[in-house]
């Protein structure tokens, strides 16, 4: 085991676990933050997604010691009580049918977003491809992502 | 106090702390509860108890009005139901229906759902019977709540019912509407105390009669889920996501192959690890425990466990398992179902069409894995679960643990992806077992691997089709024949099916029987026979093979080779697929209760309209270019519910690659509760099919599935997604104002005819036809080239 200092939603945790442990188990478990989700632990799914450096991360495959970055979660993108639009979109579409992907798809939209305000279909299609969804919420997903870069361009 | 001790200990308790302190937010707050918020709109079930609440939990008595519905005294209510909501928003439905039988405003309720101790035992999810079966009791006891309220303000005021007005949980007397008072000042905080009647929970009824629907206000409106804002802030509390102070983790070893025998476990080769507790072994069962997740994790890993492989193979190779089918001994046969005299009629044919149809085993893969927590501190067993039959998990865990039901309680908390999977839900079993052991609260979750492996599966089937056509192109005569690999179907939780048990040697001497499907449409075809088989694999215990409800069980499958074989006889009789759809159902005019055979007409219009088809037999010319594009309708019902569905496709002849590009459904499921969610619902149903037809296929070779990730289990992506989904909500009732038009189910039938839509969709555009799922780019490019396209 060892201290491990992360940097996520804006405060700083000092936790103590072995170097190699996948960050999603730290998060979820040790930090209580619970929106980064598990699905696969193999990087294929994107449950388990948390933003770092700007980047869509699979946290289920991230060692906690090798992350140096701000982390930035589900639970850290609302700002001071305002849902960030991609949420408030997600709302408005009325998207989740159960739910559980939600976090990778917002997460992963979050970082498309914040690269390209005002992506094609086309890129939408492209940079949300390999995230999952069971219940198949695709076509709203895709809805709620152009009605939040309507609002963010 | 009242010597009531039938109704849920927590509403004995909640009404009692309300008649103490004035505010139903002090009670929250101090219940030991953890509850996300106390604001009426919210989500206000326990998400997770502290220590364990004192037992015993005897089942809430659906003949007592205060087990469904509390009023508290700021005339808000809450509804306690005996659902399981699998992501379609029906919670949200529920407090509609009740709000407007109630007479409340909708956003002056709550919805609690699904725990076995708070909440009557209405089965928990499962046949798209929500709205249709158990919508009906919460209607007849919300009619009742009005009307026992009605009565109390008439005494109150000393005048009759009918010289009072309700509305949004206020009566006023109509001659005088300063008279008034509120649901909350007549009885909140207290109980009703009437007695409801019913032989069952589904018969539940008061006195009151239900509204007429023309009387409706919430229901018909599409107020938003109010499950989803939680959803998307991060902050709802999932079965996943329990904490219990104690808690340690486990992690199932599964055999490397089925039907494999333990013969030895080298604990010492995890002995040492961080963390590590304890492995549990009994018969083939393995598990590992240990203090924290990544622990259990790696300790499952490194375990070394000895199994001996069976002798003989457990099963053919999926390359090789229609073949098997076919050449199977049926465990069981259906008896023939049989209109008018097939083999005169065929051999009186001017045309006879064969054709065989392959399905492969599909797998629910849910989003996540099967996961569940146990805590069994005070000699009783909470289970926190998404299992989506609740109250049959309880009655499964009571009776493997070998505890008094009363003993055993389940939190239902939502999860991944129901379908059927969380009805054959392992995990529950399996913490409960473990925590036993360890006397500590235990954590399972399943590997991603494991539950692509092991979880249940859809059934593979295989058909033979036979059609004749007489010289004018009528359809004279039908041959069905359906065959699955369903042998040992699994239940709900039964002690005795799910996998713990198996693993454990603990089996049923009679393995259930299995099924399979007739196709579910109303052609009035005048000769016809329709037989089901029933085969087995090798290996009937202990597989990965095993077979439980997906997502509108069998429907899929049996409407693929149907709706795709009435297509391929319209073809060969160059008629229109519509209008030779159209001539089948409007050549009868019987009709059954529900008018199915009007409904069908209806809803088979309504889709070639909202798409704008024009008459023209399928294929179409062929295209020159790379991507050929074609249209295929397909449609079916089930129960009563009925939908008809067109695909536009696009299939790149270079590739092989198929897109749907546009899909047009039209539905009609009798009353709609909420059209927004409705349509949500049948989006992803439609998509789910979708990804079936595409891409989702169990591969195995002779000893283990080898489909156990989402990059060897492929399944619906962003890319494949349609740019257009249209939805037409028919309502072809013939007598659509009736004041009792009935509100069927949704969320499974529109899974049916999709996969038919794209098959006929892919003929239309190439002229070949695909009889196998799924079209991958592979499978297609062959059948493209086989046909020189």
């Amino acid at each position: 085991m060892s201290k491990i200092t992360l940097k996520v939603n804006g405060a700083a945790h000092t936790v103590d676990v072995e170097p190699l442990t996948p960050l999603l188990y730290v998060l979820r478990n040790d930090l209580g933050l619970q929106g980064p989700r598990f699905g696969c632990g193999l990087g294929q799914c994107g449950a388990c997604t948390v933003i770092v450096n700007g980047v869509a991360t699979r946290s289920c495959i991230t060692p906690t010691s090798t992350v140096k970055s701000e982390i930035t979660t589900l639970e850290g993108l609302a700002k001071d009580g305002r849902l960030h639009p991609l949420q408030q979109a997600w709302i408005d579409e009325q998207v989740p049918q159960c739910g559980f992907c939600q976090n990778g798809q917002i997460m992963t939209a979050k970082a498309l977003l914040d690269r390209n305000p005002s992506p094609t279909d086309a890129q939408i299609r492209e940079g949300m491809a390999r995230t999952l969804c069971r219940c198949m919420t695709y076509y709203r997903i895709q809805a709620a992502i152009k009605r939040a870069a309507k609002v963010v361009a | 106090m009242t010597a009531f001790t039938n109704i849920p200990k927590y509403i004995e308790d909640l009404l009692e702390k309300q008649t103490a302190t004035p505010s139903r937010r002090d009670f929250l707050k101090t219940s030991g509860l953890l509850v996300v918020s106390v604001s009426a709109s919210a989500i206000a079930r326990p998400l997770a108890a502290a220590p364990q609440s004192a037992g015993p939990y005897p089942d809430p008595d659906f003949r007592q009005l205060d087990s469904w519905i509390v009023i508290h005294e700021d005339n808000t209510a809450t509804f306690y139901v005996g659902k399981t909501d699998c992501g379609q928003g029906t919670g949200t439905a529920f407090r509609q229906m009740m709000s407007d039988e109630l007479d409340i405003a909708y956003d002056k309720t709550t919805c609690i759902m699904g725990s076995t101790d708070i909440t009557v035992d209405q089965g928990g999810s499962g046949g798209s019977d929500a709205i249709q079966t158990d919508g009906w009791p919460m209607r007849r006891v919300a009619a009742e709540a009005r009307r026992v309220l009605l009565e109390m303000a008439s005494t109150r005021f000393g005048v009759p019912v009918d010289q009072l007005a309700v509305s949004a949980g206020v009566i006023t007397v109509k001659s005088d509407p300063s008279k008034r008072v509120t649901y909350g000042q007549l009885i909140g905080g207290k109980r009703f105390n009437v007695a409801l009647t019913g032989t069952n929970v589904d018969a539940t009824t008061g006195v009151a009669k239900v509204k007429p629907v023309q009387e409706f206000k919430i229901v018909g409106q599409s107020p938003q889920r109010y499950d989803i804002p939680a959803k998307v802030d991060g902050s709802l509390k999932w079965a996943a996501d329990v904490k219990l102070p104690g808690m340690v983790h486990a992690r199932n070893v599964k055999p490397p192959v089925a039907g494999a025998k333990l013969i030895g476990i080298d604990e010492s080769s995890v002995k040492s690890m961080p963390g590590f507790i304890k492995v549990v072994s009994k018969g083939n069962y393995v598990a590992v425990v240990c203090e924290r997740e990544e622990q259990a994790i790696n300790a499952s890993r490194q375990l070394k466990v000895n199994w001996e492989k069976p002798a003989t193979a457990s099963f053919p190779s999926s390359e090789d398992l229609f073949k098997y089918m076919r050449s199977a001994t049926p465990t069981s046969s259906s008896n023939p179902n049989v209109v008018g005299n097939p083999d005169q009629a065929f051999a009186g044919a001017a045309t006879v069409i064969d054709a065989e149809y392959d399905v492969p085993f599909q797998g629910h893969t849910a989003f996540g894995p099967a996961h569940a927590t146990a805590d069994p501190s005070n000699n009783q067993m909470t289970i926190y679960s998404n299992d989506m039959k609740s109250y049959g998990m309880r009655t499964g865990v009571a009776t493997f643990l070998g505890m008094p039901r009363d003993k055993v309680r389940v939190v239902w908390m939502e999860g991944p992806q129901g379908y059927g999977r969380t009805a054959a839900d392992d995990a529950g079993c399996e913490a409960a077992y473990l925590a036993k052991e360890i006397g500590r609260p235990v954590r399972v979750q399943w590997t991603r691997n494991e539950e692509t492996a092991w979880d249940t599966k859809g059934p593979a089937f295989t058909f033979k089709l036979r059609g004749g056509l007489d010289a004018s192109g009528n359809l004279v005569a039908f041959d069905y024949n359906a065959q699955s690999a369903d042998y040992n179907h699994l239940g709900y939780n039964e002690p005795d099916t799910v996998l713990i048990a198996q693993l454990m040697g603990s089996r049923r001497a009679r393995p259930a029987a299995g099924s399979a499907a007739t196709p579910s449409e109303m052609y009035a075809i005048p000769n016809r026979r329709m037989a089901t088989q029933v085969v087995s694999l090798p290996l009937v215990w202990e597989t990965p093979l095993r077979t439980g409800n997906l997502r509108d069980p069998n429907g899929p499958q049996s409407t693929f080779a149907s709706e795709s074989f009435v297509d391929e006889l319209a073809a060969a009789a160059k008629a229109d697929p519509l209008a030779f759809r159209l001539k089948l159902l409007t050549a009868s005019t019987s009709d059954d209760t529900g008018f199915k055979r009007a409904r069908s007409i209806a809803v088979v219009k309504a889709v070639a309209e909202a798409y704008g088809w024009d008459n023209r037999p399928s294929p179409k010319p062929r295209g020159t270019g790379n991507i050929l594009t074609g249209r295929g309708l397909a449609y079916s019902f089930r129960n009563q519910t009925v939908v008809a569905q067109i695909a536009d496709v696009e299939v790149n002849r270079r590739t092989g690659h198929v897109w749907v590009k546009r899909l047009v459904c039209a539905h009609d499921c009798g009353l709609i509760i909420n059209p927004e969610a409705l349509r949500r619902t049948i989006e992803g149903g439609m998509l789910h099919s979708l990804s079936r037809a595409l891409h989702e296929e169990v591969q195995f070779d002779t000893e283990k599935v080898t489909s156990v990730d989402w990059i060897s289990y492929p399944s619906l992506t962003h890319t494949d997604t349609p740019e257009k989904i249209d939805i037409v909500l028919v309502n072809g009732d013939p007598n659509p104002n009736r004041p009792d038009l009935p509100h069927y189910g949704a969320g499974e039938t529109v899974c049916k005819p999709l996969i038919a839509a794209v098959a006929n969709a892919i003929f239309d555009a190439t002229g070949v036809r695909l009889r196998r799922i799924p079209f991958r780019d592979g499978r297609v490019l062959a059948a493209l080239k086989a046909a020189a396209v």
